[in-house]
């Protein structure tokens, strides 16, 4: 069990838009949408950090977090029962209790 | 007699071999930073030479014999899905202290694939270097908006009711896929069984090889 985590598996939660600026580990395509966490992966060294050669500290709490596709693209192909699941990390994250709250 | 090393004499269709390569921009600054590197003592020529060698010498092969193993132990397959790192070292594996491997099951209702969007993470210690169509920009950019049309053009086809879960590999987390059990292999032996357990099975755009 991960202690001090601000998110549980099962977890709404949506990321944040443009929520730092430079490197960041959050593609575009997720950003503004809601998904739900799915794992948490523990502490990992913040790749913001890294990418500008500080040692990454604090570190971030990474989470894996579940999208449907067809909320992550427009006209989606494939069956609803599709997923997308990726690793963010806790700063990118904010809480929400419904998908579609605004 | 047609002398075989007199290459001024044959017929060539190829491009002239050059150092291309080995002139760029990014190979002089590789070689500057390593003479740096060796020169101020971090580390030895040999021991940056014996690094390459182990980063070489990885092949899917290790992945093949970690999937054989999951697929005839149902005890050991717990133990990879609940703490992958572990079950891998538990087979005498090396894995990388700067990234965690988290391994992925298929079964009848859900086929996971792999990618890494931002970049080429990827398992290198257990499956080797990616292939170069894993870093291409088309199959990063295109697998996850449209995995089954890609994953048709691989020659996989999956039904509707079957869940595709692809997987953005973007952090710290370096994906395993455990392939399905091919029908008919009861018979074969661990070793055999890692004989059909390509490397594309293992990224999620291929089945396990059939008998």
């Amino acid at each position: 069990m991960i202690e001090n985590t601000k998110f549980q598996i099962g977890d709404l939660v949506r990321v944040r838009v443009n929520h730092t600026s430079g490197h960041c580990r959050t593609p575009q395509f997720v950003q503004g949408k809601t998904g739900e966490v799915v794992a948490v992966f523990g502490q990992f060294p913040n790749p913001e950090q890294r990418a500008y050669g500080s040692n990454g500290l604090p570190h971030q709490i990474l989470y894996q977090v579940c999208f449907d596709q067809t909320d992550l693209w427009v006209n989606y192909s494939g069956p609803e029962q599709d997923t997308l699941r990726i690793d963010l990390f806790e700063h990118w994250l904010e809480s929400v209790s419904t998908k579609h709250e605004v | 007699m047609h002398d075989h090393d007199d290459h001024s004499h044959h017929d060539h269709s190829h491009d002239p071999i050059t150092s291309e390569a080995e002139d760029s921009l990014f190979a002089a600054r590789e070689v500057a930073i390593r003479t740096l590197l060796i020169e101020k003592g971090i580390f030895s020529a040999d021991e940056l030479r014996h690094r390459v060698e182990l980063m070489e010498g990885r092949s899917p092969a290790l992945g093949a014999k970690v999937v054989a193993r999951a697929w005839i132990d149902g005890a050991y397959k717990a133990r990879l899905l609940a703490d992958a790192e572990t079950a891998v070292q538990e087979l005498g594996l090396e894995t990388m202290h700067t990234s965690k491997i988290v391994a992925v099951e298929n079964t009848d209702d859900t086929h996971n694939v792999i990618v890494c969007t931002l970049c080429s993470c990827y398992p290198i210690a257990i499956l080797g270097r990616p292939p170069a169509w894993y870093k291409s920009l088309a199959y990063r950019s295109r697998v996850v908006a449209n995995p089954r049309p890609v994953l048709e053009e691989f020659g996989l086809s999956l039904p509707n009711d079957v869940a595709v879960r692809v997987h953005d590999s973007t952090a710290d987390i370096r994906y395993l896929v455990i392939p399905q059990r091919p029908e008919g292999t009861e018979n074969l032996s661990e070793v055999e069984l890692a004989g059909l357990v390509t490397r594309d099975s293992m990224i999620g755009v291929a089945l396990a090889q059939s008998l």
